[in-house]
């Protein structure tokens, strides 16, 4: 399975890095940029490694990321 | 499939939550949510209960269900009233380790003893987070809280184990790394006819995790190897307790049958 996008909602997300942690793939890292709470936020560092496990929403605390399946 | 917008669709009331960043609450939503989904029953007829302190948010106000948001220690007594009032309803009780052991000890205890149908989450994160990370009956020994700096003097309580030996139906220990076991066993525990208790290690890293020096991952990762099926103590996960005994409703009902006639 692959990825087609991975959508981080940046008023949702607390920057917790859950989600990076969990990721078996390392297809997320953490962001230089800061959202509205001066948090940094996850980015998607490499789509084509995802394998749309979905553990990324599994664990993240505040439904922030979601990935788009192909 | 479940995806993060489906569940904000159908069983989120509003976000974002009060809960601090990297705070474990937000996990057991997201569990608690996937469960009742898997389960495919009617919101309609769930009900959930919580009393006071961070853990109490998780239902009231962010799971979309009927919820009541009732006092300290008070969440099991006012969901075993809603139980006997309506027997049909799923009630599921969400506590913080203080709410349900400290001052509402006595309501776990009677209403496992009792064996009333409802479900108890317990989100343990071994101190009062609420209020400012003071001790509670789960702090370990010699833990540091804000009320004990120099470390807990006092023991904890094996909350599973208590609820297991006062009668409960179901028994299980998780932590928010075992996301999937928590799911599965919340799903049993909802269609457990008798008293169900699920206690879940939970980070807070706003206290304890300042009192421990570590933050929500480090909290993750520590849950993730001392918290083991072939641990001891507070460390043994797994399920407990999984049986089936006659239920209070249940029992009441079949009395009331007896004297009518
Ligand atoms: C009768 C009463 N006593 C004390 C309080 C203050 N109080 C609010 S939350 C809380 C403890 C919460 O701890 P816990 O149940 O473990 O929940 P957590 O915040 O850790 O999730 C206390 C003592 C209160 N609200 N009502
Ligand atoms: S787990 Fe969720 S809240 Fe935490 S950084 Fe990832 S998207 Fe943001
Ligand atoms: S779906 Fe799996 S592989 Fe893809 S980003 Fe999320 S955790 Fe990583
Ligand atoms: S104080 Fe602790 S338990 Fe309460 S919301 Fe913050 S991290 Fe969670
Ligand atoms: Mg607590």
């Amino acid at each position: 399975m692959k990825a087609k996008d991975i959508v981080i909602d940046r008023n949702l997300c607390k920057g917790c890095s859950i989600c990076v942690h969990v990721c078996p793939k390392k297809t997320l890292g953490i962001s230089r940029e800061v959202n509205e709470y001066g948090l940094f936020y996850p980015e998607v560092v490499d789509l084509g490694s995802c394998i749309v496990c979905r553990l990324c929403e599994l664990y993240c605390p505040d439904f922030a990321i979601e990935v788009v399946q192909e | 499939m479940i995806t993060a917008r489906y569940i904000k669709e159908n069983y989120v009331r509003r976000l974002p939550s009060a809960f601090c960043p990297g705070c474990g609450d937000g996990q057991i939503l997201n569990a608690i949510i996937r469960a009742i989904d898997h389960l495919k029953i009617d919101r309609k007829d769930i009900a959930a209960v919580s009393g006071i302190g961070c853990s109490a948010w998780i239902p009231s106000p962010y799971l979309r269900v009927d919820s009541l948001h009732t006092t300290h220690g008070r969440p099991i007594a006012f969901a075993t009233g809603l139980k006997v009032a309506n027997p049909r309803l799923k009630v599921i009780v969400v506590s913080g380790d203080g709410d349900a052991t400290g001052i509402g000890g006595n309501h776990l205890l009677h209403a496992a003893r009792s064996n009333v149908g409802i479900t108890v989450i317990m989100v343990n994160n071994g101190l009062y987070a609420m209020t400012g990370g003071q001790v509670a009956p789960t702090t370990p020994h010699e833990a540091k809280t804000t009320t004990t700096p120099y470390g807990n003097p006092a023991f904890s309580l094996d909350v599973s184990r208590v609820v297991a030996a006062a009668g409960a139906s179901y028994v299980a220990r998780w932590t928010t790394w075992h996301m999937n076991q928590l799911i599965r066993s919340i799903e049993k525990a909802i269609m457990k006819k008798g008293f169900s208790f699920i206690e879940v290690l939970s980070q807070c890293p706003t206290y304890e995790g300042r009192m421990l020096n570590m933050d929500h991952i480090e909290m993750l990762e520590w849950f993730r190897k001392n918290f083991r099926e072939d641990a001891e103590g507070i460390y043994k996960i797994g399920e407990f307790v999984d049986i089936e005994k006659p239920e209070l409703t249940e029992e009441l009902e079949k009395m009331i049958e007896r004297v009518r006639r």
